[in-house]
């Protein structure tokens, strides 16, 4: 029998080598693959809300918080009673969460092929992204480890700080080659060298 | 661009918002004792003043929670934004 996750296939395959072609020293881009995202739906207060939240160390409590980080398992604010639960591929983080939420009322949904992760880094990301998003993306408003949800070339999607010069930005899977189509136009003026 | 200060993530763009009409409107404790025309009233009729209005909006491009807002329909100025099920706000000072 084959081995399914030999057959997976991430939504932007198709456009790595592009991106690599793409990044540079200023600005560079690439697919961060099948990430686990795990919904979760918990009103803040009840049985339910205390058990995930003592398992994750907190839940995000308000707009653009994360709770984690990166490297770890990240736990970001999509509503006061809505959050998105992010880290490593086949993790099985769903299943662990289903465990803590037991019978409680809320819910714990595997989500992992819902959206894409492209991520862009180099002292010049924020210029890139700045073209699109409404948000204010200057550090002093936009803090590291913080993800809103916005929009990037007229597509919803989250968008998350992870570093001072690293970006994540979460387009649903049918939506991810257009923004990759977009942010690799975006950042063409950057693959220049000065001077 | 008009902003539109969502009770959960604060102002953002009128592009992310999306319109339910009148707020504050009942569903009626006992639906099979209506008449049709009470219904329809029900159903249909909405105030229409000229000047505060409380609303139903939704913040789409961001949290997806729906709210209420007082607006004035005069000038677009929204006076007051607040959780859906929190009671209607007095809002003083008069549209310019
Ligand atoms: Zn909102």
């Amino acid at each position: 029998m084959a081995d399914v996750q030999e057959l997976r296939r991430s939504p932007l395959v198709n456009r790595t080598q592009e991106m690599e072609q793409a990044s540079g020293s200023a600005v560079s881009i690439r697919e961060v693959r099948f990430t686990t995202q795990v919904g979760l739906r918990a009103e803040p207060g009840t049985p339910g809300y205390v058990a995930l939240a003592t398992h994750l160390g907190g839940l995000p409590e308000r707009v653009g918080d994360v709770v984690g980080d990166v490297d770890t398992t990240a736990v970001l604010w999509l509503s006061p009673d809505e959050f998105l639960a992010v880290n490593e591929p086949d993790s099985g983080l769903a299943e662990t969460l289903t465990d803590v939420l037991g019978d409680h009322s809320g819910q714990v949904l595997e989500l992992s092929a819902n959206r894409a992760f492209i991520e862009i880094s180099g002292p010049a990301s924020e210029l890139v992204l700045r073209k699109s998003c409404p948000l204010d993306l200057h550090p002093r408003t936009w803090k590291v480890n913080q993800a809103y949800a916005t929009e990037i070339a007229q597509t919803p999607v989250i968008l998350w700080k992870v570093n001072e010069f690293t970006w994540r930005i979460a387009p649903r899977t049918s939506f991810a080659d257009h923004v990759v189509s977009w942010l690799l136009d975006a950042m063409l003026e950057f693959s220049h060298r000065e001077v | 661009m008009m902003l539109i200060d969502c009770p959960y993530c604060g102002p953002r763009n009128e592009t992310e918002f999306g319109y339910g009409g009148e707020a504050h409107v009942a569903y009626p404790e006992d639906p099979y004792a209506l008449s049709d025309a009470k219904w329809a009233e029900f159903l249909f009729y909405r105030d229409n003043p000229k000047g505060d209005f409380a609303e139903r909006w939704v913040h789409n491009g961001g949290c997806r929670k729906w709210f209420n807002a007082v607006r004035d329909t005069i000038t677009y100025q929204f006076k007051a934004t607040y959780p859906a099920g929190s009671p209607r706000p007095n809002v003083s000072g008069g549209s310019q």
